[in-house]
């Protein structure tokens, strides 16, 4: 039996009574690059947050390295995470570095301030994201390829052996889409990691990626790529059409019928 | 004689302006950065109802207050996690009926007297020994604990969501946060009333945002800010004859006025 990074079963999670996960069987063996694709409102999110521990499931079984979440989370062995939204307040007075080093807070533990060792591990982080010349300037002064770098770079500081992407690449152009997912391969290999990562984006997803789980508050398919037509329509519920484009990242286009 | 007594009261009153304005100037960042400004408001008014309990059972104020503004506190808190309302809905309703609620106390214990109006706008120049002592406990009290969970509190004010990922135990620093603010209101009543009390954990804030652009320098501007704040007013009230605690919320408001009008005063980014 693989060792398994994550475990779920027969997931149901509910808002105000309407169901935004149903009945979810998931495995996702450890060392592996996962991509979640799914529609708007599909519950991408929601699968990673209770996967994260942040909601508490109505009915079933979540198990991270064979433990609960919340269970894990309190023995101090942390998931490594960028939300989707990282940056709330735009004009937040707190440096490139001080953002990374909050990922060691946690880690540090309550009325002790981080050490040189953290702030060795936050640059060392920074430098692995290749962006340690930006660690003094302010947050919101950085654009947005460099910020979901720093924000990675904090999720990593948690030491994490599983990393936890919301979105990574959104609102980033092309080229900046493709530096991350060859950021978050390199990462993988590098420190031996899990990767769940959600996106919008069908062809760059299918293009770097292991496996592709494909989400709408059931799980459709869950296969290697080259990923099969069917299972993306099922799982976003119109009609997709690929297009190639040689060397270039796959697009994909949405032809809805109705 | 006259002349000693004079002494004494405004060495108190000074001596309680520059503590309460420090720990406010302090406080006033978070509360700026965790979008928290009306929740300030909230809990002020809201310990009116406490202090007139006060009065009706005829025990110290301060103690009935605390109680109060903690309970409010929590109680926003509570209301926001176990309903839809959002969080300004739910300081909308405590604090307005926390008012009621006081002068339904104020009606029943019969003191419509010169102590209300003091609570009611601040009376600095009134400040007795043991509300110096009170005002000295609370501000060295709040400002060891701000200073133990410094990074927690900037980690929870940069994005709570994600301190709770990496570990930070969030929702008792929320209820932490709000108690030492209810503590905060309450002593900082003496300076400036209940009215206007929220100018001290909203102005000091703004102002240091529009000067510097990072944090430590933040909260080191925000305190300097209020003291100068405290002070100048004290002094430019005496001078003038003006109420002690409105001329020390105009001299702050006057500050964050310039410091937005002058852009040679701002940082780089300041408040862009």
């Amino acid at each position: 039996m693989p060792d398994l990074a994550v475990d779920i079963r027969d997931l149901w999670v509910f808002y105000n009574g309407v169901p935004a996960l149903e009945q979810i069987n998931l495995e996702i063996e450890t060392g592996k690059l996962v991509g979640i694709l799914g529609p708007n409102g599909a519950g991408k999110s929601t699968l990673l947050k209770v996967i994260l521990g942040l909601i508490v499931p109505v009915r079933g079984q979540v198990r991270v390295f064979g433990e609960a979440p919340q269970k894990l989370r309190h023995r101090g062995e942390v998931v490594g995470y960028l939300p989707q939204r990282p940056l709330g307040n735009p004009h937040f007075p707190v440096s490139v570095l001080d953002v990374v080093l909050m990922g060691r807070y946690g880690r540090v533990g309550l009325l002790r301030r981080p050490g040189a060792r953290d702030q060795e591990i936050a640059r060392r982080n920074l430098e692995r994201v290749g962006i340690p010349h930006l660690a003094g300037r302010p947050i919101g002064e950085v654009s947005g390829g460099e910020q979901q770098r720093v924000f990675i770079a904090r999720a990593l500081c948690v030491e994490p052996r599983l990393l936890v992407l919301d979105e990574p690449t959104v609102s980033l152009d092309a080229c900046a889409q493709d530096d991350v997912y060859d950021l978050v391969n390199r990462l993988k290999e590098e420190l031996n990691l899990t990767v769940l990562m959600v996106s919008h984006d069908i062809g760059g997803v299918a293009r770097h990626v292991d496996d592709i789980v494909c989400i709408n508050r059931r799980i459709h398919v869950h296969q290697a790529p080259p990923i099969g037509r069917l299972g993306l329509e099922s799982a976003f519920g119109c009609s997709v059409e690929y297009l190639f484009h040689g060397e270039i990242p796959h697009r994909v286009v949405k032809v809805h019928d109705d | 004689m006259t002349e000693l007594l004079s002494m004494g009261f405004l060495q108190r009153a000074l001596l309680a302006g520059i503590m309460v304005s420090l720990l406010c100037g302090v406080l006033s960042v978070f509360v700026i950065l965790r979008r928290m400004a009306f929740i300030g408001v909230g809990i002020s008014h809201s310990a009116f109802g406490g202090v007139a309990l006060g009065f009706l059972l005829a025990v110290d104020p301060l103690w009935t207050g605390i109680g109060f503004a903690v309970l409010v506190a929590l109680a926003i808190e509570w209301a926001q996690t176990h309903s839809r309302v959002e969080e300004d809905t739910a300081i909308g309703i405590f604090f307005a009926a926390s008012m009621a609620l006081g002068l339904v106390f104020l009606h029943l214990s019969r003191t419509y007297n010169v102590d209300v109006f003091g609570f009611l706008f601040g009376n600095i120049l009134a400040i007795g020994k043991k509300q110096v002592v009170e005002i000295f406990c609370v501000t060295a009290g709040v400002l060891a604990v701000t200073l133990a969970f410094y990074k927690e509190l900037v980690f929870l004010s940069f994005d709570e969501e994600m301190a709770w990922v990496s570990g930070v135990p969030v929702r008792a620093l929320r209820y932490l946060f709000l108690v030492m603010l209810a503590l905060v209101v309450i002593i900082s009543i003496y300076l400036v009333g209940i009215i206007l009390v929220s100018a001290l954990l909203v102005i000091p804030g703004a102002t240091a945002q529009n000067l510097t652009g990072h944090i430590r320098r933040m909260i080191f501007t925000s305190a300097a800010v209020a003291v100068g704040g405290a002070v100048g007013g004290l002094w430019l009230s005496c001078l003038l004859d003006f109420p002690t605690g409105a001329t020390m919320v105009l001299l702050l408001a006057f500050f964050y006025l310039l410091t937005t009008a002058a852009p040679w005063l701002r940082s780089r980014k300041g408040g862009a």
